[in-house]
């Protein structure tokens, strides 16, 4: 009886250690440990009214609940990331037919402009918030970063940083399927 | 020598006077400027994670101070502050998590282990106190006579 109450409690404290090794291992092993959850998920996208780049069409909060889901992009000429991410954006509206907005953050409205100039754009409507403001109501800790909104305008996903994978894209295209 | 002691002490002590961002545009009432300044104590950044937005540098914190200030200025107060960046951050934008279901697993655990621990450790204790000492029989005596003689 008391060797077999020592083996229960030496066994415990190994167990527990197992169990949190288990859990370290799967957290590192993550693909994007950085990641975090949007608060917004499920809730509709917060009220915005942007003007466009150059005098041309802005993008509001209206314009999302079109009916069918969309991607929203945020991006900026300044970040190296979303430059690389840009052939992605714009093999996924040129060859998947994917609806996508961008809003440009914290930019110069011709710096926007003479980039998607120069690496194609794959965007269909595009707000400049200047000031970042509105880009905090969306809760990005930077760019770039997309967001998929189902034909109502709520917020369904948010992709952290820039898409350079194919998985990356599969799981946007796959979510968009799925999304109403 | 005393100064040489002196000169260490002040030089221990330098990383007290650590630098905090400095802004540009504070609010105009030191009072609630002093309050905006402990909610940023409050507010993690989300670029830096482990760090305050009062203490980072990123432009992000910035940003969030500036936003901070403005609910302050427009009346605010800390609950509905904290309210507005959790609405768009989620709980993690606090640097201590709040107290709700979700998280009492998270406060209570090292309470918890603490008190198992010492559970544990009290019976261990207790039981090894507990053990009586048998008194030697004849040939255990004889043996330990000998040991004490120096034979072996």
């Amino acid at each position: 009886m008391i060797v077999n109450r020592r083996a229960l409690l030496v066994s415990v404290p190994l167990l527990l250690f197992a169990a949190l090794a288990a859990l370290f291992v799967w957290g590192l092993e993550r693909d994007e440990p950085d990641a975090l959850t949007s608060a917004l998920l499920g809730k509709p996208a917060p009220a915005f009214d942007l003007p466009g780049l150059d005098g041309g069409a802005g993008f509001k909060r209206a314009d999302l609940a079109g009916g069918k889901p969309v991607l929203v992009n945020f991006f900026a000429s300044w970040c190296a990331p979303c430059l690389v991410e840009h052939p992605w954006l714009v093999k996924l509206a040129r060859d998947h037919g994917v609806t996508i907005h961008a809003i440009a953050y914290k930019d110069d409205p011709a710096a926007s402009a003479a980039m998607l100039a120069r690496l194609g754009n794959p965007f269909s409507r595009i707000g400049s918030d200047s000031s970042g403001a509105v880009g905090i109501d969306w809760g990005i800790a930077g760019v770039p970063e997309t967001f998929v909104v189902d034909g109502r305008g709520t917020i369904v996903f948010r992709q952290w940083g820039p898409i350079t994978t194919q998985g990356q894209m599969d799981r946007l295209l796959r979510i968009l399927k799925d999304t109403r | 020598m005393r100064a040489a002691v002196l000169a260490l002490a002040l030089l221990l002590w330098a990383p007290l006077a650590h630098a905090v961002a400095v802004d540009p545009q504070p609010l105009a009432d030191p009072a609630a400027e002093a309050r905006a300044h402990a909610l940023m104590r409050q507010v993690r950044c989300l670029v830096c994670q482990n760090q305050s937005i009062e203490d980072s540098d990123a432009e992000l914190a910035a940003d969030l101070r500036a936003a901070v200030r403005a609910r302050v200025a427009a009346g605010d107060d800390d609950e509905a502050v904290k309210a507005w960046l959790v609405a768009r951050y989620g709980d993690w934008v606090l640097l201590k998590p709040p107290v709700k279901p979700a998280t009492w697993a998270l406060w209570a655990t090292p309470a918890l282990l603490l008190l198992i621990g010492g559970f544990v450790a009290a019976r261990r204790l207790s039981r090894r106190a507990a053990l009586p000492q048998a008194p030697l029989d004849a040939e255990e005596a004889a043996a330990l006579a000998r040991l004490e003689r120096g034979e072996p």
